[in-house]
C-alpha cells in the first residue's frame, strides 16, 4: 500500500495502527493510513461530485452556524451562546464589514458549485477544466476560511490578505472559464440540429454560457474596484442603508449595481445549467438561447450604466434586459413540464388531466427546479416589479427601515431559491432514488416554499396590517419561516451526514462517483 | 395517524399566533424619577461622528434629557388649540409649516407652506384623546414618550416653545459624548440597557401586542417590581438615546423630503440602537415607535 512511503506516510500508518488498537470501526482500520486519506482526498478535491459535495458542506456549515447569530435565534439568546462558545470577537462598528465578508464567502462557494457543474457539463480542454477547478477551489476555500476568521475572530491581517487572495483566485478562475467556453472554436460546434445553433454550427447555448460567464467576470470588477476603495480604511456600508440618498458617488452606485447583477447572473447561469442537465432542446431551446444571451448583454449594460451619466435611464435598460432572460426561463419551464408530462404518460393512449399532473410531479428533483423558478415570480420577481411600480406611492412613504426589510428579504429569497435549485440537481447527481428521492425532493419544495411564502408576507405586511397590530401575524410568520428553513437545514444536514458516513466505507458511493461527469448523466 | 398529529400541532401553533393584539392591554405604571422637563448642556467642540469616527464640531447647545412625554405633548396641544395655532381637520390635528425649497430631484416630493398633519386622531395606537374641545392622556401613558406624532408635529411642538429639533450631529454628540462608543452607555448592549425588540422588559409581551414603549428614563439603574435596569444614560446624562422610540431630527436636506430619525426603537434589533444608525421617513409619517425631543441654543 505504501509504495512511495515518506515520513508522513509512516506516521499515518502508525496512526492507523494506533486507531486500530483503539478498536475503532473496521471501515477505517482495514484501510489504514495515508491511502485512506488519499483516496478520499482524490474524491473530494479531484472529482466533480466530490468538489460539489465539499462546497455544499462548507455552505451548510456556515449557514448553520451563522444563521444562529440573527433573527429569532438572537431573540432566544442562542446568538450570545454561540459567540461565547466559539469565542467570536465582534466589534459593533464592524458589523457591516462582517456581513459583507460573510455573504462573499457563501457567494464564492456558490460560484464554485456552478463552475464545477459547467466544467463537467460542457466540452472544454482538460487543461482549462483542471486549472479552473483548482483555482476556484483554492479561491473559495481561502475566501471562506480566512475571510470568516478575519471577520469574526479578531483582525489577523495575514488572514485578510488570504481572503483577498482567495477572491482574486476565483476571479482568475472566471477569466479562464470565459476562455475555455469560447464558443467559436470548431471543436465546440453543435452538430445536432435539434439544439439552438447558427448556420455555421456555433452552439448558441454555449454562447449564452460564454456571455453569462464574461458578464460575471466584468461585473465582479464593479464590486472589486469600490471594494478596494471603501475597504481601504474599512469605511464599508451596506447598499440597503444608502438607497434613499439622492446623491450617490459613482463607487456607491457601483456597489449597488454589483450586488444586483451578481445575484442575477448566478440565477441566469443556474438556469442555463439546469437546462443543460434536463437536455433542453427543440424549437423552444432555439428561441430561448438567443433570448438569454440578449437578456444578459442588455441587463449588464443597464447595470453598468448605473455608474455612468446614463444612470437616469439605466433602470429602463435593466427592465428591457430582464424581460428576455425571464422569457427564456419561462420557455425552459414550458418545455420541461411538457417533457415530464409526455415521458410520464407515454404508456397511456389518452392521458387525463390528473394523470398528466401526476406525471408532472412524479419526480420532485426534475420538477423542483422549474417549479421554484415559477414560485420565484411570487416571492421575488413579482414583488420586485410591484415595488418598482409603486415605489414612490407606497414603499417610499414607509420608513427606510421597512424598505430595508423588503430589499434584504428580496435578495435573501432569491438566494434561497438558487440554493434549493442547486440542491435538486445535487440530489439527482448523488443518485437519490425511490422513497428517499421523494422525501428529499418534496422536502425541499415544501419547506423552502413555506419559508419563502412567509418571508414574502413578512416583507409586504405593512400593506395590510399596522405596526401596532402586527405582532401576532409576525409570530405566525416567524413560526412558518423558522420551521421551513430549520427543516430544510435538517434535511441538508441529514444528506451531509449520510455523505460523510459514506466516505468511511471502502466501497461507498463515492468510489463510483469519483470518475463520473455530469455530461454523462444529462437527461435523455 | 402520526403525520396528522404533526399537522394538527403546527396548525394549532399558527392559529394561536393569530390571536388579535389587544392594544389596550393593561400597562404597568412605574415612576422613574427622571424629570422630563430637565435639559442637558452640551459644550461646544469636536466629537466623533458616524460609524467611521469622522471628527465634527458643534456649537454649545442644550437638549432635553428625555423624550417629550405624552403629558407634555397633550399640554402643548391644549395651549396651541386655544390660541388657534393648530386645528382639527378630519381625523387629524394639523398645524402650519412654512414649507421647504423644492429641487425636483428624483423621488423628491414638494413640501409646500400650509397645514400639515401633527397627529392622527382616533387611531387605536394614539394615547391622546380629543373630545372636540380638549386633549387628555390615556391613563397610564402620562410619562410614556409621545408617539404617533409626525415630523411636523414634533417640529411644531419644539417651535411653539421657542426651541427646535436637534440636528443629526447634535443628536449624535448628545448620545455618544466625545469618545467612539457605539451605545450611549458604552461598548456592549444587554437587555437591561434599553427597550428594543424582544428585550423582555415588563411592558413587552411578544405573544400578543409585542413590544411597547417604556416610561421616559426607565433604564436608570432602578429596579421596578423585581425587574432591574442598568443605568444607561449617555455621557451627558440623556436617557433613552438608544431604543424605546426613534427620534425625529431637524435637518432638511437638499433634494429630499425625507426626515431622519435616530436611536432605534422598541421594534428594532440591537444593531439599530448604535448611535450612528439612521432611519428616515416622509415628514407625515407617524408610528407607535417614533417620538422626539427638542434642543435649543445655549443662552
Amino acid at each position: 500500500m505504501f509504495t512511495h512511503a515518506t515520513h508522513n506516510d509512516t506516521i499515518m500508518a502508525q496512526l492507523g495502527r494506533s486507531l486500530a488498537s483503539l478498536k475503532l470501526p473496521l471501515f477505517f482500520c482495514k484501510e489504514t493510513g495515508m491511502q485512506f486519506i488519499k483516496d478520499r482526498f482524490n474524491y473530494l478535491f479531484k472529482s466533480t461530485k466530490g468538489l460539489i459535495t465539499v462546497a455544499i458542506a462548507m455552505i451548510a456549515v456556515v449557514t448553520g452556524v451563522w444563521g444562529m447569530l440573527s433573527g429569532p435565534m438572537a431573540e432566544m439568546g442562542v446568538r450570545d451562546f454561540v459567540i461565547r462558545t466559539l469565542k467570536m470577537d465582534l466589534v459593533q462598528a464592524e458589523r457591516e464589514g462582517r456581513v459583507i465578508v460573510l455573504y462573499h464567502s457563501i457567494a464564492m462557494a456558490v460560484m464554485a458549485i456552478e463552475t464545477y457543474m459547467i466544467t463537467s457539463l460542457l466540452k472544454m480542454k482538460v487543461f482549462y477544466k483542471t486549472a479552473v477547478q483548482v483555482l476556484i477551489t483554492v479561491g473559495y476555500l481561502l475566501t471562506m476560511i480566512f475571510g470568516m476568521a478575519f471577520a469574526y475572530w479578531g483582525h489577523n491581517w495575514a488572514f485578510h490578505g488570504l481572503f483577498i487572495t482567495g477572491l482574486s483566485l476565483v476571479f482568475f478562475a472566471g477569466v479562464l472559464l470565459v476562455i475555455a467556453l469560447w464558443p467559436w472554436n470548431r471543436d465546440y460546434h453543435q452538430l445536432d440540429k435539434t439544439y439552438a445553433r447558427t448556420k455555421q454550427g456555433v452552439d448558441v447555448e454555449r454562447v449564452a454560457f460564454f456571455a453569462t460567464a464574461l458578464a460575471t467576470v466584468i461585473s465582479a470588477l464593479f464590486g472589486a474596484v469600490p471594494g478596494s476603495f471603501f475597504g481601504n480604511g474599512f469605511e464599508v456600508f451596506l447598499a440597503e442603508n444608502i438607497i434613499r440618498y439622492p446623491e450617490k458617488t459613482t463607487l456607491q452606485y457601483s456597489v449597488i449595481g454589483h450586488l444586483h447583477i451578481m445575484l442575477a447572473l448566478i440565477a441566469i447561469m443556474l438556469t442555463l445549467i439546469i437546462g443543460r442537465w434536463l437536455n433542453f432542446k427543440g424549437i423552444l431551446h432555439k428561441i430561448a438561447m438567443p433570448l438569454m444571451t440578449l437578456g444578459v448583454i442588455v441587463l449588464n449594460l443597464g447595470v453598468w450604466g448605473v455608474t455612468t451619466p446614463l444612470e437616469p435611464i439605466a433602470h429602463m435598460i435593466i427592465y428591457v434586459g430582464a424581460t428576455p432572460s425571464m422569457l427564456a426561463a419561462l420557455l425552459l419551464l414550458i418545455w420541461s413540464w411538457g417533457k415530464l408530462i409526455r415521458d410520464g404518460t407515454a404508456h397511456l393512449q389518452k392521458p387525463k388531466f390528473f394523470q398528466k399532473v401526476g406525471a408532472l410531479v412524479r419526480d420532485p428533483l426534475k420538477f423542483g427546479p422549474t417549479w421554484q423558478m415559477l414560485f420565484m415570480n411570487f416571492t421575488t420577481s413579482g414583488i420586485g416589479i410591484f415595488m418598482a411600480i409603486k415605489l414612490d406611492e407606497i414603499f417610499r412613504v414607509w420608513p427606510a427601515r421597512e424598505e430595508r426589510i423588503e430589499l434584504t428579504g428580496h435578495w435573501h429569497a432569491l438566494s434561497a431559491i438558487i440554493a434549493t435549485i442547486i440542491l435538486f440537481y445535487y440530489g439527482d447527481m448523488i443518485g437519490l432514488k425511490g422513497r428517499f428521492r421523494q422525501l428529499y425532493g418534496w422536502g425541499i419544495i415544501l419547506f423552502s416554499d413555506i419559508a419563502l411564502a412567509g418571508v414574502t408576507v413578512f416583507e409586504m405586511k405593512r400593506l395590510f396590517i399596522t405596526e401596532a397590530e402586527q405582532q401576532p401575524l409576525v409570530n405566525g410568520l416567524m413560526y412558518a419561516i423558522d420551521f421551513g428553513l430549520g427543516m430544510l437545514l435538517v434535511l441538508l444536514a441529514s444528506v451531509m451526514v449520510w455523505r460523510l458516513s459514506d466516505l468511511f466505507k471502502k466501497k461507498g458511493r463515492w468510489t463510483k462517483e469519483i470518475g463520473q461527469e455530469l455530461s454523462q448523466e444529462v437527461v435523455q | 395517524m402520526k403525520r396528522y398529529y404533526l399537522i394538527f400541532f403546527l396548525l394549532t401553533l399558527l392559529l394561536t399566533a393569530c390571536t388579535p393584539a389587544d392594544l389596550n392591554a393593561p400597562i404597568p405604571s412605574f415612576e422613574t424619577g427622571v424629570d422630563p422637563d430637565a435639559w442637558a448642556q452640551i459644550p461646544a467642540g469636536k466629537f466623533y461622528y458616524g460609524q467611521h469616527d469622522d471628527i465634527q464640531t458643534t456649537d454649545a447647545y442644550e437638549i432635553m434629557v428625555t423624550d417629550v412625554t405624552t403629558a407634555q405633548y397633550a399640554s402643548f396641544l391644549n395651549e396651541a388649540l386655544a390660541d388657534g395655532s393648530i386645528k382639527a381637520k378630519g381625523d387629524q390635528m394639523v398645524g402650519y409649516y412654512p414649507g421647504d425649497e423644492f429641487h425636483g430631484v428624483k423621488h423628491e416630493e414638494p413640501i409646500e407652506a400650509g397645514d400639515w398633519i401633527f397627529i392622527p386622531l382616533n387611531d387605536p395606537s394614539q394615547r391622546i384623546q380629543f373630545d372636540g374641545t380638549a386633549f387628555t392622556v390615556q391613563q397610564g401613558y402620562e410619562n410614556q414618550p409621545m408617539t404617533m406624532v409626525s415630523w411636523f408635529g414634533a417640529w411644531g411642538y419644539c417651535d411653539y416653545n421657542g426651541w427646535r429639533l436637534p440636528t443629526e450631529m447634535e443628536w449624535e454628540k448628545a448620545a455618544r459624548g466625545t469618545d467612539t462608543r457605539p451605545f450611549p452607555w458604552g461598548d456592549e448592549i444587554k437587555r437591561e440597557n434599553a427597550n428594543f425588540y424582544a428585550s423582555r422588559d415588563p411592558f413587552e409581551d411578544m405573544r400578543s401586542f409585542g413590544s411597547r414603549t417604556t416610561p421616559v428614563g426607565f433604564y436608570n439603574g432602578k429596579t421596578y417590581d423585581g425587574y432591574s435596569t442598568i443605568d444607561s444614560a449617555s455621557p451627558f446624562g440623556l436617557h433613552d438615546m438608544a431604543g424605546n422610540v426613534w427620534q425625529w431630527t431637524g435637518n432638511v436636506y437638499e433634494g429630499m423630503h425625507y426626515r431622519f430619525m435616530r436611536g432605534g426603537s422598541k421594534d428594532t434589533y440591537d444593531m439599530d440602537l448604535r448611535v450612528w444608525v439612521r432611519n428616515n421617513a416622509t415628514p407625515t409619517y407617524f408610528s407607535p415607535g417614533v417620538g422626539f425631543r427638542c434642543a435649543r441654543d445655549q443662552n
